[in-house]
């Protein structure tokens, strides 16, 4: 029998017997810990290890800041002075608070590289799917006990197959394309299992657009969802590769438990209404009761890529953000931040009266770019409207184009509408 | 092997006033978020299940080396460590369940508390209240001494026995 691409991933990872339901242990290439629940990793290890090592390896092990950097709260300064601390007296690598989103910064810094194993505190981090990798958020003791052993037991997920039928055509983007997929399977569609995503619009998705889709698969009840590495992918991860790879395909008689098509042809521009992420309307079904916009966030682990900051860029130039609206962008990573300063997308984005961050993880992590206010209405490109998660305000989760679109017009509007 | 791969005890089989097994039991229904201050492991014991219906009073009745029989999804809800250690404050010997919320069952599993899946509690002729049981954690056979029947579910993976015979994960990993 064949197998599944998380299948294939966990047999080069593990000495166990890979089936679906079985329990094996499995070797991390990557264990991470960020900002939050990195203190208490830093504390079970202490405890539990105080005169032993206690890295496995600690080449693989890292600490990245992004829920809250600069911290703005005195919590959040003493845990990432705990993990500074500790890293030093360790030498452990620290991705401290000017280098942004910790999961793009493993991918962006050759940690996490395709067919390969990541474990950190962050419940997005099964968006290393987007580079044909398995990833995964777990507490601070599985964490801690992850970094010590190098390696964690976990139970072999089923797969499903996700097949997208039809081309994406703008102005849709990823993001639509993500929404069509969470409105069809709900939150609870892909509950306990892998995902393996399929079909000629997945395979023409540029890197920030697996990004945006693998980013949320979380919300679809998801263990992980892969994407078939690209040419453009497996390039971009061997320019920055500290290891070897090998990029994992599934076989053509592997076993998958559902297949689900999701046909995209008529696809136009989708929105997620508080307060779920699977609350999925077109954009245009909205326009009639002019929904007043008060802010606009484009950033996040799903859409903080610079692609997306150009969309952004693209539809302000020469134009202002509507005088009822606060605009509000932040670059995943240092590394984006980097590109848009070199490419005078500031001088733009400053001119179209919008605020531009420093990196990070903002408004999901409600950090230092963040909250809304009770009633106030907020388009985001994030992953969660959970209510309270941004604030007390009403998130709605779409694409770059059509927060950018709205926040320009003022109300919800589809960006071929403006 | 230090520990015991055979355990023997007495079933208490999570049923409702219907002779019904209970699902969904969550962790508030376990070990309520009022009592979520508590640190100390032997002081958890006293509040298991008291916010569960019809078995309120189990902390008093309950025996060390019990073995719990129970329903589908069985700790659904938060990721609170003392919905597993309030059982090892009784000497509860194991958990056998129909299936267990996925957060649970990690950290039953990273505390050393066997358990095993079975949808043994669905057949009231195989297992009841009070019955004397045997269970072997590694073949997954369950002898009901009382009836004089047998029920044969999966073993403990490796994983989960390695994790049981040291006592805990972190004791696990002293020893790699």
């Amino acid at each position: 029998m064949g197998q599944t691409v998380i299948e294939k991933i966990f047999s080069q990872h593990s000495t166990d017997d890979v089936q679906p339901g079985k329990i094996i242990w499995l070797d991390l290439d990557v264990r991470s810990a960020r900002d939050f629940a990195g203190a208490n990793v830093v504390g079970n290890l202490r405890k539990h290890y105080p005169k032993e090592s206690k890295f496995e390896n600690k080449e693989k092990t890292v600490f990245t800041f992004d829920c809250v950097i600069p911290a703005n709260n005195l919590g959040y300064a003493e845990n990432q002075q705990t993990i500074r601390v500790f890293a030093r007296e360790e030498g452990i690598k620290v991705y401290d608070s000017e280098w942004g989103i910790g999961s793009h910064v493993l991918i962006e810094d050759g940690f996490s590289l395709p067919g390969t194993t990541t474990v950190g505190t962050d419940s997005h981090l099964n968006i290393m799917g987007c580079i044909g990798a398995f990833g995964q958020g777990m507490g601070d003791q599985d964490i801690a006990f992850g970094m010590k052993a190098g390696k964690t037991w976990f139970e072999v997920p089923p797969t499903m197959k996700v097949i997208i039928e039809g081309e994406l055509k703008a102005p849709c983007s990823a993001k639509d394309l993500t929404l069509a997929v969470i409105r069809k399977l709900t939150s609870k569609g892909a509950l306990g299992k892998a995902i393996e995503f399929e079909g000629k619009a997945i395979d023409k998705l540029s890197l920030p657009g697996r990004i945006t889709l693998s980013s949320m698969v979380t919300e679809m009840g998801g263990i992980v969802g892969f994407i078939p590495p690209s040419e453009e992918v497996i390039k971009y991860c061997k320019e920055r590769a500290k290891t070897d790879f090998t990029p994992q395909y599934a076989d053509e008689d592997a076993n998958y438990v559902e297949e689900v098509v999701v046909d995209i042809s008529d696809l136009r521009p989708l929105i997620a209404k508080p307060y779920k992420p699977d609350n999925v309307v077109e954009v245009e079904s909205l326009e009639k009761d002019n929904i007043s916009v008060d802010s606009g966030f484009i950033g996040s682990c799903t859409n903080g890529r610079y692609a997306d900051m150009k969309v952004a860029v693209d539809m302000l130039r020469g134009k202002e953000v509507a005088p009822n609206c606060v605009m509000k962008i932040v670059p995943a990573t240092r590394r984006v931040l980097g590109e848009m300063i070199k490419n005078k997308d500031i001088e733009v984005l400053f001119a179209a009266r919008t605020v531009v961050g420093n990196p990070g993880c903002a408004g999901c992590a409600s950090g230092q770019i963040g909250m809304t206010g009770k009633g106030e209405i907020q388009l985001s490109t994030g992953n969660r409207n959970f209510k309270g998660k941004q604030g007390s305000g009403d998130t709605y989760l779409c694409s770059p184009e059509t927060v950018t679109a709205s926040a320009i017009a003022g109300k919800i509007i589809s960006p071929d509408n403006l | 092997m230090t520990k015991p791969i055979i355990l023997k005890g007495r079933a208490v089989v999570l049923r409702d006033d219907k002779k019904e097994p209970i699902d969904d039991i969550d962790t508030d229904m376990i070990f309520h978020n009022k009592y979520l201050h508590i640190i100390e492991i032997s002081e958890m014991g006293q509040y298991a299940f008291d916010n569960l219906d019809g078995w309120k009073d189990f902390s008093k009745t309950a025996k060390k080396d019990d073995i719990l029989f129970l329903g589908a999804n069985f700790g659904s809800g938060s990721s609170r460590q003392q919905a597993v250690d309030c059982f090892t404050a009784l000497g509860v010997q194991a958990l056998i369940a129909k299936s267990y919320g996925a957060i649970y069952k990690r950290n039953a599993i990273n505390t050393g508390m066997p358990l095993l899946q079975a949808d043994i509690i669905d057949d009231k002729t195989m297992i009841e209240n009070g019955d004397e049981v045997e269970v072997n954690l590694e073949t997954g056979l369950i002898k009901n001494i009382t009836k004089k029947k047998e029920y044969k579910t999966q073993g403990m993976s490796n994983v989960q026995m390695d994790i049981y015979q040291a006592g805990n994960l972190f004791a696990y990993a002293k020893n790699l």
